[in-house]
């Protein structure tokens, strides 16, 4: 069985397929046939949009439920708030089988109850054949503020920059998948609230966090230099990437440093809460291999570099949009 | 110990700098091939020596040699109706004579697509037989022999709508060039190691200068300039194989024998930055013609232009550095490149920009 | 000008097809530019899809080992 054109009218057969596949896992005390939800809240939220649209749908490590649930999460997460609700929109392609939807929609469940964040709203659309590429999945995250002053514009002179793990698994495995390579590794796609909550706890000077996502490290440590106009050096011997994703990046030639990841992070902690930041690091089994990488030299200009093996300081380079492989 | 091993690295410069020292003066060391321009900027080699060994880099780099008519063949060759054009990934970022390359005439529609392995163009062929598909064949003679097993197996398949369009150039022509041309006279000249291991070390014996076949980790380029430097001192002037361990003095025989059953040797081709050059690239022999695209279908081509400003042509051959370019790093970048040495990874262009210097004052 | 990469032949699949593993990453590679074939376990260099060559035995580390001690020789030989 598969979704067809008429399981997006609106009518009759969009309420079965929302109940025999969507509702049948995701049932919750939001979800319902109203218009909208009504929610309580008070204090300060944090709101979050990303659209999902990865190819392929099945992934070493994943699949595109299990993503925007963690990707959404993790947006969150970087920026001091407790994830609470999320809604989703998706638009399917006709032809999908209900086999391949059910197997997002439970990944969805799973992935939400490691956080507990609740869908409160839906919805769902199809499209003909060739007008989408399988499924596309827009969430939208709010979550409530727990520790306020983390933002990207907030990094200092003296920082230390840390790495929540190795980089580059998800984009390699991704990029793997459509050159028909075979890796040994999974996507490192995760929920990172559990990894960073005990950081909101505990009293640890943190200025700023940003999940890496696509365009690696690179775009991110730019990001914060840009948003923050510092100047950002990391060390590439203290990098932890895994070796089959250098294997792969050998092989393609292609940047490790700008391939995606969709569960690390990176902080920019008071140079004194480097060696607390890193025991609770270390103490998870998400982020235990988290390393310091670098500092943040200095501020009034803005510049993200990194030293090379041998001594010399190069521009951290972001690549152009699309990784193409090289020959030589 | 490791590949990266710094204790050694920085033993061997100390070597290095004295025996420049001794013979007087900074040395020049034309690094042929593309990879090996990567590999120095990425390990900072050239830093390194800095003083004492300039790196003049050479044209080994195919996608930056691909002159501008050769990209507008490629453009009209994929705007054709019913074509699924394909070719190595860096090729699509080249821009032709009208500003646009095969990227951006995809996102106009056009069914254009990167591979990995040219041998993935029959699968495609055989998954979409009403289209025709078009390989767009280049590189250097490492790269050579892939296409000739494509061409094979497409002739034994009977395939009917697979085409290939052979770009394919040499190095010894191209060697001959720069040395004749006399550009900022070298002292030496670390050989592609990856060609050498198709070809063999006979291709080198034709020139009077020290020539070093090198392999491409930081230390493998550090051997080859001490081999070049001790060449020096003694007055020698021969070609040796530092990279043993992948290079044979007869090469790949069998690679040999099939770019001989399928490809010949063209009378003329346009090189980017060289011009026309007798006798420096391949294309599709008599026996193999029916898969030959630029036999098969009749594509008019504009007249060819180049960018007024842009010097790729002097950097491609060693006449110019990229930061003498009044383009490099403002209106020619990796993200909106110019000329064919800022799109390639491995062209002189895009190995300053991504590996340029910062200055630190700390 | 070549990005070819050291890789081990870890299977041998008909029409002189391997699949090579470089460091954890696996594909299919063509045989065809090897004659005589390579032996499972042998060292190939992989370059856009083909094996071009049997590395020998002596590999990258042996190399700079090598590298290493003409460098030490060269030391004394000063002295």
């Amino acid at each position: 069985m598969y979704v067809k054109l008429s399981h997006g009218g609106g009518a009759k057969e969009t309420r079965d397929l929302i109940e025999k596949i969507f509702l049948k896992h995701l049932k919750n005390e939001f979800l319902s046939y109203e218009d909208a939800t009504i929610l309580h809240l008070d204090g300060k939220l944090a709101i979050s949009t990303d659209s999902f649209t990865v190819n392929p749908i099945f992934f070493k490590g994943g699949d595109i439920g299990k993503l925007s649930v963690a990707g959404v999460v993790n947006d969150l997460s970087v920026m001091g708030a407790k994830p609470l609700y999320m809604s989703m929109g998706f638009i399917i392609e006709e032809g999908l089988p209900f086999e391949d939807l059910e197997r997002i929609v439970i990944s969805i469940k799973e992935e939400a109850q490691k956080t507990g964040i609740k869908l409160i709203a839906a919805d769902t659309k199809v499209v003909p054949k060739g007008l989408c590429d399988k499924i596309y999945i827009n969430a939208t995250g709010i979550g409530k503020l727990v520790k306020e002053g983390i933002s990207a514009s907030n990094l200092q002179e003296g920082d230390v920059i840390l790495v929540s793990g190795p980089i580059g698994n998800h984009g390699a495995v991704i990029m793997a998948h459509r050159n028909d390579f075979d890796i040994d590794i999974n996507s490192d796609c995760a929920s990172l609230w559990e990894a960073i909550e005990p950081f909101l706890k505990e009293n640890v000077e943190i200025h700023a966090m940003r999940d890496l996502t696509r365009g690696g490290l690179a775009s991110a440590l730019n990001e914060l230099s840009q948003s923050s106009n510092v100047e950002i050096l990391i060390r590439e011997e203290d990098i932890p990437i895994e070796d089959p994703v250098r294997g792969f990046c050998e092989v393609l030639g292609i940047d490790p440093f700008s391939l995606a990841c969709e569960g690390t992070f990176v902080m920019s902690i008071s140079k004194k809460d480097v060696q607390k930041a890193l025991d609770i690091l270390k103490s998870q089994k998400l982020t235990q291999k988290a390393r310091v990488i670098g500092e943040v030299i200095k501020k009034g200009k803005q510049g993200a570099y990194i030293q090379t093996l041998y001594g010399s300081v190069r521009y951290l380079e972001e690549a152009p949009g699309e990784l193409l492989p090289r020959i030589c | 110990m490791n590949l990266n091993d710094k204790d050694i690295v920085l033993k061997a410069k100390e070597k290095l700098i004295k025996k420049v020292e001794k013979l007087g003066k900074p040395i020049k060391i034309m690094e042929f091939c593309g990879g090996h321009t990567h590999a120095i900027m990425r390990y900072a080699i050239d830093k390194l020596l800095d003083g004492y060994v300039e790196f003049i880099h050479g044209p080994g780099c195919p996608v930056c040699v691909a002159s501008t008519d050769r990209i507008d063949l490629a453009i009209e060759l994929a705007r054709m109706p019913n074509v699924i054009f394909t070719t190595y990934g860096d090729l699509l970022r080249v821009p032709g004579s009208y500003k646009k390359s095969l990227l951006d005439i995809r996102s106009q529609g056009n069914d254009i697509r990167s591979l990995y392995s040219c041998l993935d163009a029959i699968d495609i062929a055989i998954k979409n037989k009403d289209k025709n598909v078009i390989f767009f064949a280049i590189g250097f003679e490492t790269t050579t022999p892939p296409t000739a097993v494509l061409l094979k197996k497409a002739k034994e398949m009977k395939l009917k709508n697979l085409f290939v369009v052979s770009n394919h150039v040499m190095t010894p022509p191209a060697i001959r060039y720069i040395l004749n041309a006399g550009i900022s006279h070298i002292d030496g000249i670390i050989g592609p190691g990856h060609v050498s291991v198709i070809t063999g070390m006979k291709i080198y014996k034709e020139f009077d200068m020290p020539i070093v076949i090198a392999g491409f980790e930081a230390f493998d380029i550090l051997k080859a300039v001490n081999m070049i430097l001790d060449q020096l001192i003694n007055n020698e002037r021969k070609v040796e194989n530092a990279y043993a361990r992948a290079v044979t003095e007869e090469g790949n025989k069998e690679a040999q024998k099939l770019i001989e059953q399928t490809l010949d040797v063209r009378d003329t081709f346009n090189w980017r930055g060289i011009g026309p050059l007798s006798k420096s690239a391949l294309k599709i022999n008599k026996d193999y013609e029916m898969f030959d695209a630029e036999k098969v279908f009749d594509v008019k081509l504009p007249s060819s232009k180049e960018h007024p400003l842009c010097i790729c042509p002097k950097v491609i051959t060693g006449k110019a550095k990229p930061t003498d370019c009044k383009l490099f790093g403002t209106q020619c970048t990796p993200e909106n490149p110019i000329g064919s040495c800022m799109v390639s990874s491995e062209g002189a262009c895009a190995a300053y920009y991504k590996y340029k210097e910062v200055d630190l004052c700390m | 000008m070549c990005l070819a990469i050291p890789s081990k032949i870890v299977e041998i699949l008909d029409n002189n097809i391997a699949i090579v593993d470089t460091m954890g990453v696996r594909r299919k590679a063509s045989l065809e530019l090897l004659n005589p074939k390579p032996k499972i376990g042998d060292y190939v260099l992989l370059h856009v899809g083909f094996a071009i060559e049997i590395l020998s035995k002596e590999d990258a580390l042996e190399s700079l080992k090598l590298f290493e001690e003409v460098m030490r020789n060269e030391d004394e030989f000063e002295r």
